[in-house]
């Protein structure tokens, strides 16, 4: 008998399967249970009643509060802040994902790096910063989400390099909740979800900001313009 | 389950060691403290707390009652995305399936991720006889296995190691791994991380293949999702070329909507985060089916029974399949912090591993028929589960079948086992317990007698109830007894 029928017997004998002289009382069909679960829902669907602004400052507070640097401009002020931001860093070299607006370098100093199919890790480790966009961001948890949009490349690329600066356009992009979230999201694509720079509390539960990922996360918040 | 560690003695024994041991009691008492007191915070935020915990377990116990059902459409999503799907009813059978799997790519070594079910199967010393190196990348599993030591907590491993002695084992151990330790290293926990860091680095960039085990598996869609905070996760699921999970089969989830309650209850739970830094979540090989080499081109998926399917067999007992492995309940636990995890002889510690381990492995050997013991019944640990199991109620449980013995299921078979030898202590107490509360009114009169000799009250017990009087007072009967002070002062009333 293979594993597969071994474990599915298990399981139907243990919950009472018809015929299988298990010891469950039966159950119902599942079909039946497919439409009407019996999960009580009734938990909120988001946490407060907040305008944009107030979202945006709560994101804001949460990504520092993780240790994330976070920045606010606005369309015009995108390219310069990040040539400082880059240029602050000392970056030379920028991972750009292939659909970046090409605007948004304008002015950087540093060398831009593609993302090619060939890119081994090495490759990638040698590079100094990336800048990316966003699928959406979360502002109860403090959270970016990056579903390999265009504007955010492969997932490799955030992880690599060890400073990473993620664009997010605010209202357009942000959420409130995690079910807000959950709701625009392809569970198809491949999905990271980023609150603050990697971080360890495994030695005497003492938070360490950095280990494997970018140890440097800055988040630029742009503004719509006013309508 | 093989994972019993060999030769460990009961839990008792074990823990008298571990109580002596004042370097591990310090350090453990003060990381469950910092720990259940942010976490506390964190589940204060939010208003609708309560609902979030009675929905995950709803999700959780749906699931369970019909888990062919959701193991099938998992496997048929996960094969559509392009995985592919493997069974394992035992640990052997998984190891099996691992190791070929690992040994058909032409690799000698292995990076992990940090995950409970490989270490429940003994995964890296099968391996490890296969002539694979396996890995451990995240931070405390790398001090446990540099250190050749055992994980005592299930999201800090390395509890009970303090910076010391993680710089000395790093200082020691790094250099017949890999890349040694900077020199100098000193014990501040940035630069051991960052010791880490430059260790792990040279092994995530090579790595061909990696083995990881996944939080939650969604049905509807085949996706898997990993909960990490270093990242160390991030590298072994994007940059090898081969992924294999093996995940237990409870962690299935019907929608990818149920995430929904899990991401908000689970970092709260375990790190007292509002969100964990990373969440990983991936669909067999992604929209190109991995032409875009965004993540592994292989992904193998292995579900895994060892004992989980003779655990839902138990109508109490299969509440402890509800378990999302926050490891809330061993920060909260006044015998997990006095104890350690070492003493519960098994990869799952604290009060959940007190009713998994007896389950999953059977209450055959010493250390798993006196795990059902190992607890004062508090209640804390039902307190904070984020899917309400009833701990104390499986622990009950379990202290019966051990005491009294009974039917159970062993490898899908149903069988009777006898009562246990040794335990004739606690059937006896056990007996005479119910004798008494079946008894009203012979419990009343004993506790009056109680009460008016309660100025004869011994200081110590005689007998075998020496033992336990040595180190504590024993408890002065009340003047008079709660049901006659109840009878007086509220007799009348309803």
């Amino acid at each position: 008998m293979s594993g597969r029928d071994r474990v599915l017997g298990r399981i139907r004998r243990a919950l009472g399967e018809p015929g299988a002289g298990g010891a469950g009382t039966g159950r119902a069909p599942v079909e039946a249970a497919a439409g009407e679960d019996g999960i009580p829902r009734d938990y909120l669907r988001v946490h407060g009643d907040r305008t944009p602004a107030e979202s945006a400052d709560l994101l804001a507070a949460h990504l520092r509060e993780y240790r994330a640097k976070v920045h606010r401009t606005d369309e015009d002020g995108l390219a310069p802040l990040l040539a400082r931001l880059l240029a602050a860093r000392g970056a030379r070299t920028v991972l750009v994902p292939p659909g970046l607006p090409p605007s948004w370098l304008d002015g950087a100093q540093a060398v831009r790096v593609e993302d090619r199919a060939d890119s081994t890790p090495y490759a990638l480790d040698a590079v100094d910063s990336v800048v990316t966009g966003c699928a959406l961001a979360v502002a109860e948890t403090g959270t970016i989400v990056l579903d390999g949009g265009p504007d955010q490349g492969r997932r490799r690329i955030t992880l690599i390099p060890d400073h990473h600066i993620c664009v997010v356009r605010v209202p357009g992009q942000l959420v409130d909740s995690v079910p807000q979230a959950l709701e625009r999201l392809d569970p198809t694509r491949p999905l990271t979800w980023i609150s603050g720079p990697s971080a360890t509390s495994d030695i005497e539960l003492d938070r360490v900001e950095g280990v494997h990922g970018p140890r440097t996360l800055e988040v630029v918040l742009i503004d719509a313009p006013a309508q | 389950m093989t994972a019993t560690h060999l030769g460990m003695p009961a839990f008792p024994a074990a823990a008298r060691e571990a109580v002596r041991d004042d370097v591990l009691r310090a350090n453990l008492r003060r990381a469950t403290h910092t720990i259940r007191d942010k976490r506390a915070r964190a589940v204060t935020e939010l208003a609708d707390w309560d609902r979030l915990r009675a929905a995950g377990k709803a999700v959780k116990d749906h699931t369970l009652r019909h888990l062919d059902h959701y193991l099938l459409r998992l496997e048929a999503a996960v094969t559509a995305a392009g995985g592919t799907v493997h069974w394992a009813a035992d640990a052997t059978e998984a190891n099996r399936i691992v190791t070929e799997l690992v040994r058909a790519t032409g690799e000698r070594e292995v990076v992990k991720v940090k995950s409970m079910a490989t270490q429940e199967i003994g995964l890296n010393e099968a391996l490890e006889a296969a002539g694979i190196a396996a890995y451990e990348t995240d931070l405390a599993e790398l001090i446990v296995q540099l250190g050749h030591d055992r994980p005592s907590h299930i999201l800090v491993p390395a509890i009970h190691r303090n910076r010391a002695e993680i710089r000395d084992v790093f200082r020691t151990e790094m250099g017949r791994w890999g890349r040694p330790a900077p020199d100098g290293l000193g014990d501040d926990p940035r630069e051991l991380a960052e010791a880490a860091r430059l260790h792990l680095r040279e092994k995530f960039l090579r790595a061909k293949v990696a083995v990881s085990g996944a939080n939650f598996m969604v049905a509807e869609t085949g996706t898997m999702v990993v909960f990490e905070s270093e990242g160390n996760g991030r590298m072994c699921l994007t940059l090898p070329e081969t992924l294999i999970s093996v995940v237990g089969i409870e962690k299935v989830v019907p929608t990818f909507r149920d995430l929904e309650i899990f991401l908000q209850t689970l970092p709260r739970s375990s790190t007292a985060e509002r969100m964990n830094p990373y969440t990983t979540m991936w669909t067999g090989l992604g929209p190109s089916k991995g032409a875009d080499g965004d993540g592994p081109a292989a992904f193998h998926l292995v579900l895994l029974d060892n004992g989980r399917t003779d655990t839902l067999a138990d109508e109490v007992g299969r509440q402890a399949l509800r378990c999302i492995r926050c490891s809330a309940c061993l920060n909260v636990c006044p015998v997990y912090e006095r104890a350690g995890g070492h003493a519960y002889g098994s990869v799952y510690p604290g009060p959940i591993g007190a009713i998994l381990s007896p389950q999953l492995r059977g209450t055959g050997s010493g250390i798993d028929a006196s795990l059902p013991y190992a607890s004062t019944l508090c209640g804390a640990c039902y307190e904070v589960c984020p899917v309400a199991i009833d701990i104390p109620e499986v622990l009950l449980h379990l202290r019966e079948r051990v005491a009294q013995g009974g039917p159970v299921t062993r490898e899908g078979i149903r069988v009777r086992i006898r009562p246990a030898r040794g335990h004739t202590a606690e059937r006896a107490a056990m007996r005479a317990a119910r004798l008494l509360l079946e008894r009203p009114g012979a419990l009343r009169a004993g506790e009056r007698l109680l009460s008016r000799a309660r100025r004869l009250r011994p200081r110590r017990l005689p007998g075998p109830g020496s033992a336990w009087t040595d180190s504590r007072e024993l408890p002065r009967p009340p003047r008079e007894p709660f049901r006659d002070w109840w009878a007086r002062e509220r007799g009348g009333r309803a």
